[in-house]
């Protein structure tokens, strides 16, 4: 190939992958609810652009890498059979599909079901990943790279209500938190070979929280029952612990040095100064309850969603309540950004935009009519949901 | 005339030797593959070799599938990656064999999810597959593919116009169906036509036990504690247990579903053990699943060996919640599982009961000699 025509294609391929904003995992690429690039223009308004069969049921989040979008789901009379899909964003045909077979175990209680766990992406691969504790790991093309069976290699690693925590791609690995009632851990993969590069032990309590990285991606926040661990990406020495309890089902939000965690109602912590493996508790707001939906913090203030449907809005600084405003349904997406809007959707498949700047007021609500547990993606010029039977782009342009 | 004769033998010799080579080299590939473990082991060698083997055509596709034949369930799956990125490169190419597929679908000794994903790729290369296999596999050893025409079944005595043919095809149905929930929507529309059926033989639960308890397990803290039944089976003996002194007695459920209600049985004990004990006489030695649903912490052993254990309270009772992997020889065989209650006093955590039920590879209830 001429070396003219080489490099005009290089400058094709950046072009094309300048043009599209990644959402690498559960809440984004930063796993924090926020996009890469924010939307702009848009006023908030939802239209279905188009939707495309799922052979499968999930509540993992589609992810988002260049203009392919890819989806897990679990089918078949144990769940027992993984799926990966990707699609094309531009009209959602179908590029390619790949199936595996659990090698852990399968059961849950019916409302979720083996593809809970959101997959993640370095931008190259995809890291899939479901509640048997099955890790496959293919390239954007659909070609194997491994193949891991988390639960094969300890078959007390699993929970009988189902697992939920998403993989999370940080730096060379890929983290696993695994905790059930029985045997725990927590495991860096090398994104690699699909070794472990290392493992630590973790609480015997049943934990559906996703590992959520530090700012600068050196550590890895894992929520549980008995509270917050930062961890070192590297190694997976512990860095600090707040042993003070959290919740065990919506996941914690970072913002620079301070994550906002489900305890004690919501509480605000950041590394120690005087003794580093201690945090320091910035504020507690005992009334502000996030249900199962995971917190998500902009532009200076952090929303939660509780039990009753209702999402508050409460400072980043000092917790103070700003506003509420009830969403109706229950919810356990986790709420996420587009265009400075607020995009939160209801187990009935409602999308409902907020407008954080005019004190929560609903901007618009779009029925999707299927019952939708993940969260959703945010794009470029699409939001994408999931329920389980389709996927669906709604045009935020 | 000759010179020419001699380059065209040449080239074919070459040719011949080239595909050796290849048929050599992922043979080699597929191997390395196949050695992929627990824990990643192999997984540097595999990393490699499945990348190359992804490049090397199509005519690897059937040799990867019957590698599965002799694969862990982790190599099958990585065997499983190779072959549809090889299998959908060649659709692209049109170079998908038909006729290679077909015949590995066909031939019954192969592995069975093996097979149905030779059908899978099949049905996008002939339209005509499903139609014309899948009536011919209801008895088909391979459990997917028998699912799919247990499914086809249904479908057509859904359409049946007398409640005469509907009953004959769901009978049919009956007797391909393993999965819960073709059984299930197979009996619920048996009993519309009025007529039942035996979910415990259907799924060939066990429901026959002697059991001995209660033994104590205040603050769930005898759960590695061994009572006497771990120690030894006398089903005359008698032993101190939480509340006095206990025996052996044999129960016999009769609920629907097979499960055996130790709290119904004997007694709502709450901090409690019991052991249960059953025999089973099976017609030969072979691999089998152990399946198990309980909503309390438990311990099974087969002929006196510990074959699981898993110390987890409340978290729902499902069918099939717990699948051991596991072995029982021809004759007689022993089960003895110990089965934990907790203190919780939550009306959804006051369960005390279990199903079990062994099954083959294909997920078909095993039954005793006569």
């Amino acid at each position: 190939m001429p070396s003219r025509t080489l490099q005009l294609l290089c400058v094709l391929s950046l072009l094309n992958s300048s043009l599209f904003a990644d959402w690498r995992g559960f809440r984004g690429s930063a796993n924090n609810g926020l996009p890469e690039e924010t939307v702009k223009n848009w006023d908030g308004e939802q239209e279905i652009a188009w939707q495309s069969d799922l052979p499968g049921r999930g509540l993992s989040s589609p992810i988002i890498v260049g203009d392919r979008i890819f989806v897990t789901c679990s089918s078949g009379s144990l769940q027992d059979r993984l799926h990966v899909l990707c699609f094309s964003s531009k009209d959602g045909n179908k590029i390619w599909q790949r199936d595996f077979w659990a090698t852990g175990r399968t059961v849950t209680n019916p409302t979720t079901c083996v593809a809970a766990p959101s997959p993640a992406s370095d931008g190259k691969h995809i890291f899939a990943f479901y509640s048997s504790n099955d890790l496959v790991c293919l390239d954007l093309d659909g070609n194997l790279k491994w193949f891991r069976g988390l639960t094969y290699d300890c078959p007390n690693v699993s929970n009988s209500l189902g697992m939920a925590s998403s993989a999370l791609s940080v730096g060379d690995k890929v983290v696993v938190l695994l905790e059930t009632d029985d045997e725990s851990f927590a495991a860096g993969i090398d994104a690699k070979t699909g070794e472990t590069s290392w493992r630590i032990d973790r609480p015997e309590r049943a934990n559906w929280t996703s590992p959520a990285p530090s700012s600068d991606g050196k550590h890895v926040l894992m929520q549980s029952s008995k509270g917050v661990s930062a961890v070192d990406v590297a190694t997976g020495e512990e860095v600090w612990n707040y042993a003070d309890g959290a919740a065990t089902q919506p996941s914690p939000v970072v913002v620079d040095d301070v994550a906002y965690i489900a305890s004690h109602g919501l509480t605000a912590i950041r590394p120690g100064k005087s003794n580093t493996s201690v945090p320091e508790i910035v504020w507690q707001a005992s009334n502000i309850n996030p249900a199962v939906a995971s917190p998500i913090a902009y532009d200076g203030n952090v929303y939660v969603i509780n039990s009753s449907g209702v999402m508050v809005a409460v400072t980043q600084k000092d917790g103070e309540r700003l506003w509420q405003s009830r969403l109706q349904g229950k919810f356990s997406a986790s709420p996420v950004m587009a265009g400075g809007k607020l995009v939160a959707l209801n187990q009935d498949g409602t999308s409902i935009v907020v407008d954080p700047a005019n004190k929560g007021d609903i901007i618009s609500r779009l029925e999707l009519n299927e019952t939708m547990l993940g969260t959703p993606a945010v794009g470029s010029d699409g939001i994408y949901f999931r329920s389980d039977n389709h996927l669906f782009k709604v045009s935020v342009d | 005339m000759n010179s020419l004769f001699q380059a065209v033998s040449v080239l074919t010799i070459l040719a011949a030797f080239s595909v050796s080579l290849l048929a050599a080299d992922s043979a080699k590939l597929i191997e390395t593959i196949q050695a992929v473990n627990k824990k990643g082991a192999g997984h540097a060698e595999a990393v490699k070799a499945v990348q190359q083997l992804q490049a090397m055509g199509a005519s690897t596709a059937i040799p990867i599938l019957k590698a599965m034949d002799n694969a862990n369930p982790l190599a099958s799956n990585w065997l499983q990656g190779a072959f549809e990125s090889v299998a959908d490169q060649a659709l692209r190419a049109n170079e998908l064999s038909a006729k290679d597929l077909e015949g590995f679908v066909l031939d019954r000794t192969h592995n069975g999810r093996a097979r149905k994903l030779a059908f899978d790729w099949l049905t996008k290369v002939d339209k005509t597959a499903e139609e014309r296999m899948i009536p011919n596999m209801l008895d088909d050893p391979s459990s997917p593919l028998r699912r799919e025409a247990v499914a086809q079944v249904i479908q057509t005595a859904e359409k049946a116009k007398s409640d005469d043919e509907k009953e004959f095809l769901y009978r049919k149905a009956l007797t391909g169906a393993v999965d819960r929930d073709q059984v299930d929507k197979i009996a619920s529309s048996l009993k519309k036509l009025g007529q039942t059926v035996d979910l415990v033989e259907q799924f060939g639960f066990l429901t026959a036990w002697h059991v001995i308890g209660p033994f104590d397990n205040t603050d769930m803290k005898a759960f590695n504690v061994a009572y006497p039944p771990e120690k030894e089976i006398d089903l005359k003996a008698t032993y101190d247990g939480k509340a006095g002194k206990v025996e052996w007695k044999q129960y016999l459920s009769d609920a629907k579903d097979g499960e055996f209600d130790l709290a119904e049985l004997t007694e709502p004990h709450k901090g409690a053990i019991d052991y249960a004990i059953t025999e089973f006489n099976s017609p030969s030695g072979q691999e089998v699943e152990f399946r198990l649903a309980t909503a309390n912490a438990w311990k099974l052993w087969v002929n006196g060996e510990l074959v699981f254990a898993r110390e987890e309270y409340h978290r729902g009772m499902r069918f099939d919640q717990y699948i051991v992997r596991g072995s029982i020889k021809e004759g007689k065989n022993t089960f003895l599982l110990k089965v934990c209650q907790n203190e919780q006093d939550q009306d959804w955590a006051q369960r005390w009961a279990f199903q079990f039920r062994i099954v083959d590879e294909s997920g078909r209830a095993v039954t005793q000699a006569e």
